[in-house]
């Protein structure tokens, strides 16, 4: 019994990684292309913040000496227009459309006596206004009349400073470095590592079901004495190997270029999970890999080609994304039961062994679980394989 | 003789769906392949069934080698119902179609293995039937070429050889030279007569009349899943040429040739 399994799994085995297109395609790929995009969005997304390597362009007009020192302290060198010189201004204006400079702030002539002046509730006269002008499409300029727009903001705030909420030097957020670093992780890797888990058995499952009764090698083996559960166990067996080894490549080319994508927010995040967390994502994962492929080879089995199984797996996959998008929000679920529902239970368990908030009751309940269920599919799948209606129908 | 094959009131209907009505041209929603059929091939010989095409040749053969199942019927290997016993019947049996097919991925040499293992034959054994096999039919020199490498003949050799890899004691095998060119069709039919000589037995079904009149120490005629007559080949000719003969039998159960 066992060594037809062992034969029929090492001849799947032999098949899939000996196939360069298929190992390419369904295990190396995976990882390279995540590394890459993920790197390329994180490198995009601070690009978009860092600043420019060309000193920023500022202009003021009238700059009052209370805004000066601001600036000053804030590092943003700025160069005094006379108020007078309309063609001056008028050229910073055209050059700010341009893209060629960043900001250009007017100041009334007497700011900092109007301010004074200025009392809230008599209102005897007009708020005094400060015009910046800036182009919402130049990346730095709009960063630029961020950066003043604030600081101008909370200078008028302390103006009618009445109290302050968290004004002092003390770290307010008593989140750990840990657990901030954990949130960004759990929200982003229930839903990454599914999705991945997914299309890398899917790359494999119909090859090797629907691709070889479409090919009528499956018959072959039916006409030998090997039962046809061994047949279903080893070839789902196999699958599942090439589906984790899948799953490791897209994993471990997550974490390398998380780094790049979270902006360093995760920066050796990795190193705060202990061997226990990875030991308990692998076991998740690999239940997870192994209900995937046994659903699979059901919708395999029934399809006459590969073509046609890839799209029986559609549906499939929506259902499979939507679980994974539970993972994204909030914690992880906290009633044992809800841990029978297949792969909404892994998502979950991915989610909190990411948050440091791992139950080892919700992971045996998954595992477990995910186990009858592969159970379950491979009689079937043994039936399946039995059936003339689904061997030999023409 | 030793009786080695008894098919007992074998019956087999398949009921058609949309797509298969469509293409058999039929409003029928069942069609009845294999009808009430009983006949008995013994030991060492060659048992051809000739048929029309639909006759039902390839439908009996599958339940046979135990791929489908009779609705009704039942049919006895050396004593073991291909229904109730078929993982015995399976290890006694070498079958061959142009149907099951050898995965491309792999080389002859890496398949006769892996049907070894799947047949749990002994390591030594197996290498010396290898190696008698392969030189039978000159698959040592692709031994190690893809099977999708080959060509069509190489290919049915190669079959050929993995069918047996076993030992069977009968070898069932469907329209063994369709496809062939005439050169690799002789080595198939003078590899039967040396199977024959090995005391094997072997049945085909074929609807070459100049096939089962080399080959074939019995025949059975069936047409539209009935058997019309089985006997020995000589018996069934009654003097006549095989061909002669069929026809005349044909005209009198379907009513000649429209
Ligand atoms: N899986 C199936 N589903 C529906 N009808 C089938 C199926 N298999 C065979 N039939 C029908 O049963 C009848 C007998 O088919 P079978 O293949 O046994 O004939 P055959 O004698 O082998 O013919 P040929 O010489 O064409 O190979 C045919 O009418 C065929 O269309
Ligand atoms: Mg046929």
């Amino acid at each position: 019994m066992k060594g037809n399994i062992l034969t029929i799994m090492k001849k799947e085995l032999k098949r899939l990684l000996g196939d360069k297109r298929i190992l390419i395609n369904a295990v190396l790929l995976p990882g390279i292309l995540i590394y890459v995009m993920y790197s390329f969005m994180g490198y995009a997304l601070a690009g978009m913040f860092a600043p420019d390597a060309a000193p920023l362009q500022i202009a003021a007009v009238h700059m009052p000496t209370s805004v000066s020192q601001m600036f000053e302290a804030a590092a943003l060198p700025y160069i005094d227009i006379d108020a007078t010189d309309v063609a001056e201004i008028a050229d910073i204006k055209s050059l700010i459309a341009a893209k060629e400079f960043e900001l250009l702030i007017v100041f009334p002539a007497d700011f900092d006596t109007m301010v004074d002046a200025f009392d809230i509730k008599s209102q005897t006269t007009t708020a005094p206004n400060i015009a910046v002008f800036y182009n919402s499409t130049d990346s730095d300029s709009e960063r630029v009349y961020a950066q003043v727009a604030a600081m101008l903001d909370s200078y008028e705030a302390t103006l009618a400073n009445k109290f302050d909420v968290n004004g002092g030097d003390e770290v307010y957020n008593l989140a750990s470095e840990k657990d901030r670093s954990g949130q960004v992780f759990s929200s982003l890797m229930p839903l990454l590592l599914t999705i991945l888990l997914f299309s890398g058995c899917m790359a494999i499952a119909p090859e090797s079901i629907a691709g070889e009764k479409e090919r009528g090698t499956l018959s072959t083996l039916l006409v030998t004495p090997l039962r046809r559960s061994e047949l279903a166990l080893g070839k789902i067996f196999a699958i599942t190997i090439v589906g984790t080894l899948s799953a490791i490549s897209s994993t471990i080319g997550t974490i390398l270029s998380l780094p790049q994508l979270t902006g360093g927010a995760s920066d050796g995040l990795p190193l705060f999970y202990t061997m226990g967390d990875y030991l308990l994502l692998g076991i998740v994962v690999l239940s997870t890999v192994l209900l995937f492929v046994s659903l699979m080879s059901i919708l395999s089995a029934f399809a006459e080609s590969i073509k046609e199984a890839q799209t029986y797996m559609t549906p499939l996959m929506i259902v499979v994304m939507l679980a994974g998008v539970t993972g994204m929000f909030g914690g992880a679920a906290e009633q044992p039961l809800v841990y029978l529902i297949p792969v909404y239970n892994s998502v979950q368990c991915m989610n909190a062994v990411f948050s440091f908030e791992v139950v080892q009751l919700h992971v045996a309940i998954t595992v477990v679980s995910n186990l009858v269920y592969c159970g379950a599919l491979a009689f079937i799948l043994t039936k399946m394989f039995n059936s003339e209606r689904v061997m030999f129908s023409r | 003789m030793k009786e080695l094959l008894r098919v007992q009131n074998l019956c087999k209907t398949f009921t058609l769906s949309a797509k298969q009505q469509r293409l058999e041209k039929t409003n029928e929603k069942r069609k009845v392949a294999v009808d009430n059929l009983s006949f008995s091939a013994y030991d060492g010989e060659i048992f051809g069934l000739l048929g029309p095409n639909g006759a039902g040749k390839t439908t009996t053969l599958r339940i046979l080698s135990t791929l489908i199942k009779p609705d009704s019927g039942d049919a006895f290997l050396d004593g073991k119902s291909v229904v109730r016993e078929a993982e015995q019947v399976r290890t006694k049996i070498g079958f061959l179609t142009s149907e099951l097919k050898l995965e491309d991925y792999f080389t002859p040499n890496y398949l006769f293995d892996f049907f070894s293992d799947l047949y749990h034959v002994d390591e030594q054994v197996r290498a010396k039937r290898k190696h008698s096999l392969f030189t039978r039919f000159g698959i040592s020199r692709f031994a190690e070429v893809k099977i999708a490498d080959l060509s069509t003949g190489m290919r049915q050799k190669v079959s050929l050889a993995i069918a047996l890899v076993h030992d069977p004691e009968v070898i069932i095998f469907d329209e063994p030279t369709n496809g062939l060119d005439v050169i690799t069709a002789k080595t198939v039919t003078d590899f039967l007569l040396e199977l024959k000589q090995e005391g094997k037995t072997v049945i085909i079904s074929t609807h070459i009349f100049s096939l089962v009149e080399k080959t074939c120490d019995r025949v059975a005629i069936i047409i539209d899943g009935k058997l019309v007559t089985c006997d020995a080949l000589d018996k069934v000719k009654n003097g006549l040429s095989l061909e002669d003969r069929f026809f005349a039998i044909y005209e009198e159960v379907a009513g000649g040739v429209e």
